[in-house]
């Protein structure tokens, strides 16, 4: 101990000069202990403050667009006004073309008929003494009410000259006004409804006739442009839906199988290295690069359809894939090696010591993996924006070739609205659902986790 | 109804098979003895047996079906039907199918197209048949011809594990094939453009102008160095918010906090990971970019609400878990006994780390460092929502910037025919963001791994 020997000469006063420095910077060192434990601490709030911020906002924003102005009317099928034939029935000698084309010639009648006039007539029954001319009228019900009561009509023509209840989406300028979306000192100038408009919804609003009820359009109808207050996610749900079947249908099979091989059976060599490389490279390639390579490959190569939910599957299912092998190794990887030596011993072969013995264990993990990564996939926007599918469609796709949205799109898409005062509460309302999905698919990853390795 | 038979009739092809393989060996067990694979192996293998063949018929008959049924139909035309226009051609076509298909047309049709639609209908069914018929008679034999190698000695399972074998290294080609098909279809497009537009234009001009595309022609400028600048300038100041604070949750996690604290804190930062980034994008346009605006306001700054400022720093906050979960598993990995020396010696625990931890864990934060860069670069909705598209070339983070994701976004979006310089430059852009992703990506990667190895 050279060290303690150099100080031994002077052994009283040295130590005590050494616990004296000692001493001298020991508060300024615990100083710098209690600071630094400090950031650490801050650094911790920021992060989970920033979480909180987030909901916090997303919800602030978004709840108010969970309700919904409407108008409680009652309505009359004026056969003064609705003038038609009455529908057309399929004769046994026509044939499906035929009748088709008569009854496309009926309803080209019943869309003619002045269905504005109608609804005019049913809200000026509200608001018998309220002077107020037809086009402001109009402007307080949604666009798209008159189409609605026309649907209404085609599927039942015996209501001619009856008078039924009916609740009318009121226009989304009446409903950022009644909700103070829209501040109300501005002046006329930059208001979006006509002073008397804005007074018959004041007052209609105050007799009861317009109410804020549950906005379920939001989940029953499709995206709308020309009707933003009935724009709803109902075609955006479904394509996501198609991609999640697409995705889980492609990529957990080959996932599992590729990790099987990789991890069972495949030799280690300079091959399955570079198998290995790969697969944790792709899983950190940016989701934008899947995007160009589904454009080159699925669209412009084999010309698959523009928008389809199919395409958007395919590209999230090469992304996700990596995801679900890597999961899967880690899960085969943590299977004790007795279990195979076991298997073995008692003369199985490899594919029967796994497909028999090791794989169900993994079945846990290979699930959550699985949940996961799709919770994942369908979050993802930029790749579907390059396939095409940030168009407008307004219908619910019937298969997975069909055009389609997708729900982060349909947030991509509604962002970008004129009607900010509007769109800025539905898009907060589309990511509180996409946000309500994926906590609900990552929640049950976790429950099943718990509840199968419990079990097993 | 064509699936559904051809469905129907390969289900019952298998049974079959399986049938005929699983009581084969068990007849010839009853008389022979034991036989070297189980009964269900030969069932299993009479049944990939009968499949293939089947499956290989039916997808030519996918692949030339509609070609086929194309030239018959224009046989079936009359001379003076074939030889009109192509517009004319293809709604007479299109008519013979609606009467073959039982739907019929509106109005009148002529006697040949009643004549043509009925021999088409007749054509497709016989056709329909004789695939069907075709594909479980070559199913048929080849279960037939196993039934005769059914033997003693006949190593069933072999066999049958040998196609799962097969099957298992098809799929984790897929992977491979991922990155296979990425680089090709990349590199493929990128030549494409960069016949228009040189290589060294690309890469080392400092302006960027693409001009539309429905001009159809090159001019337009294609500098890069702009997009890259943004690109590296959003992602440096999101590293900048993401690296300390990351790190430092990180650190007091891992050095400083209880269990229970680490176990309820660690899932809430991680759901920061799990958000979409759309999500992210609109939070950052519709709040943070406003606040920041009138937060420099108040001092004196001018910061737009779409900037490089703004993107960088929700995509910082995106960032975060990547970072701190990353850090806190190679943080935790430093060998216990370090730290306990260190401690022992009278250092204060915020010394410990900055002296001994840190230092040690370096080369796997460094690694995490770059993975985190890697996605940044790549990270694409956040910057189309808030960086301001912008392409010029600015050194103040608080004016509009784009980046190469933005770029490939807005050039590529909606196209379908990729043969304009406008959009085949996307290709470009993604072939240098996947090249720089990947140098990162392989870099980081082997720095964790060697990182992880070292202190196992």
């Amino acid at each position: 101990m050279p060290a303690h020997t150099a100080t031994a000469a002077a052994p009283s006063d040295g130590s005590a000069e050494r616990l004296q420095r000692i001493r001298a910077g020991l508060s300024a060192r615990h100083g710098r202990e209690t600071r630094f434990r400090f950031y650490g601490m801050l650094a911790t709030a920021l992060a989970m403050g920033f979480v909180v911020l987030l909901f916090a906002m997303v919800l602030a924003k978004g709840l108010p667009a969970f309700t919904q102005a409407k108008l409680l009317l009652d309505v009359t099928f004026d056969p003064a006004i609705v003038k038609v034939e009455p529908k057309p029935v399929q004769s046994l000698d026509q044939t499906p073309a035929d009748y088709r084309r008569a009854m496309q010639d009926w309803e080209r009648q019943v869309t003619l008929v002045n269905w504005n006039r109608i609804v005019e007539q049913a809200v000026r029954a509200k608001a018998p003494d309220f002077q107020i001319d037809s086009r402001q009228i109009l402007s307080i019900v949604e666009n798209n009410e008159r189409f609605r009561l026309r649907d209404r009509f085609v599927a039942d023509p015996s209501l001619l000259g009856r008078t039924i209840p009916v609740t009318m989406l009121a226009s989304a300028n009446v409903d950022n006004w009644l909700k103070g979306t829209i501040d109300r000192s501005l002046p006329d100038a930059q208001q979006q409804l006509r002073d008397d408009a804005r007074a018959l919804a004041d007052r209609l609003h105050a007799e009861g006739t317009i109410r804020f009820q549950f906005a379920w359009g939001l989940f029953t109808n499709v995206d709308s442009r020309s009707a933003p207050a009935a724009a709803g996610l109902a075609g955006a749900f479904m394509g996501s839906l198609y991609m999640m079947l697409v995705v889980m249908l492609l990529s957990v099979p080959v996932g599992v199988m590729a990790a099987i091989y990789l991890e069972e059976f495949a030799p280690k060599n300079r091959w399955t290295d570079l198998i290995e490389v790969n697969i944790n490279n792709l899983a950190a390639v940016p989701s934008i690069v899947f995007g160009v390579f589904g454009a080159a490959v699925f669209i412009n190569y084999f010309h698959l359809p523009l928008s389809a939910p199919l395409v958007g599957g395919l590209v999230l299912t090469l992304m996700t894939l990596p995801t679900i092998i890597i999961a899967t190794r880690s899960s085969l990887r943590a299977v004790p090696p007795s279990l195979r030596q076991a298997a073995l011993g008692l003369g199985a072969s490899r594919t029967q010591m796994v497909f028999h013995h090791v794989l169900p264990v993994t079945y846990p993990g290979i699930l959550t993996a699985t949940i996961i990564g799709i919770a994942h996939a369908i979050g993802e926007t930029a790749p579907l924006l390059l396939i095409g599918m940030n168009a407008f469609v307004a219908s619910v796709p019937g298969t997975p070739l069909d055009q389609s949205a997708a729900l982060p799109v349909q947030i991509y898409l509604w962002q970008g609205n004129e009607n900010r005062n509007f769109f800025e509460a539905r898009t907060s309302a589309a990511i509180i659902v996409l946000l309500a999905l994926m906590l609900a698919l990552n929640g049950l990853a976790i429950y099943l986790r718990r509840k199968l390795e419990r079990r097993a | 109804m064509n699936s559904l038979v051809t469905a129907a009739v390969l289900l019952a092809l298998m049974s079959i098979a399986y049938q005929v393989g699983w009581s084969r060996s068990r007849a010839i067990e009853a008389t022979a003895g034991k036989l070297h694979s189980r009964p269900a192996y030969h069932g299993y293998l009479t049944v990939v047996w009968a499949l293939v063949p089947a499956l290989v018929i039916l997808a030519f008959w996918l692949i030339f079906s509609q070609r086929i049924t194309q030239s018959y139909i224009l046989s079936l035309l009359p001379a003076d039907i074939a030889a009109q226009g192509e517009g004319d051609l293809a709604t007479s076509i299109r008519r013979v199918r609606d009467i073959a298909s039982g739907f019929g047309v509106a109005g009148e049709t002529a006697p040949w197209e009643n004549a043509a639609g009925q021999s088409l209908r007749e054509f497709q069914l016989l056709a329909f048949a004789i695939v069907v018929a075709a594909a479980a008679g070559a199913g048929a034999l080849a279960i037939v011809w196993l039934r005769q190698r059914i033997s003693q000695r006949f190593r069933a399972r072999n066999a049958f594990e040998t196609v799962i074998r097969v099957l298992l290294i098809a799929c984790s080609g897929v992977a491979i094939l991922t990155t296979a098909g990425i680089i090709a279809s990349l590199l493929a497009e990128s030549l494409r453009f960069f016949s228009f537009v040189s290589p060294l234009e690309f890469f080392f001009s400092t302006r960027w102008a693409p001009g539309f595309s429905t001009t159809g022609n090159a001019d337009g400028e294609y500098g890069m160095l702009p997009l890259l600048w943004g690109t590296l300038m959003v992602a440096g100041i999101a590293m900048l918010v993401a690296l300390p604070i990351g790190l430092m949750t990180a650190i007091y996690l891992s050095q400083y906090a209880s269990p229970r604290v680490r176990d309820t804190v660690k899932p809430v930062t991680e759901i920061l990971a799990g958000i979409p980034t759309i999500v992210y994008g609109f939070f950052a346009l519709v709040t943070v970019g406003p606040f920041f605006s009138k937060a420099g306001a108040l001092v004196g700054l001018d910061i737009r609400a779409t900037s490089a400022f703004t993107a960088g720093v929700v995509m910082g906050i995106m960032i975060i878990p990547f970072i701190s979960s990353l850090s806190d598993d190679i943080l935790r990995q430093v060998p216990r006994a370090m730290r306990d020396g260190s401690l022992g010696l009278g250092a204060t625990r915020s010394e410990t780390i900055r002296r001994v931890v840190l230092p040690a864990a370096l080369p796997g934060i460094v690694g995490a460092f770059l993975l985190a860069v890697s996605r940044a670069i790549g990270e694409t909705m956040i910057v189309v929502l808030a960086a301001g598209n912008s392409p010029y070339f600015r050194l103040n983070p608080f004016e509009p910037t784009s980046t190469v994701t933005v770029t490939i976004v807005k050039q590529l979006t909606g196209d379908t025919d990729f043969a304009s310089p406008q959009s085949l430059v996307a290709f470009a852009l993604g072939l240098t963001l996947f090249t720089m992703t990947l140098v990162l990506n392989v870099v980081a990667l082997q720095i964790v791994r060697r990182y992880r190895e070292q202190y196992e």
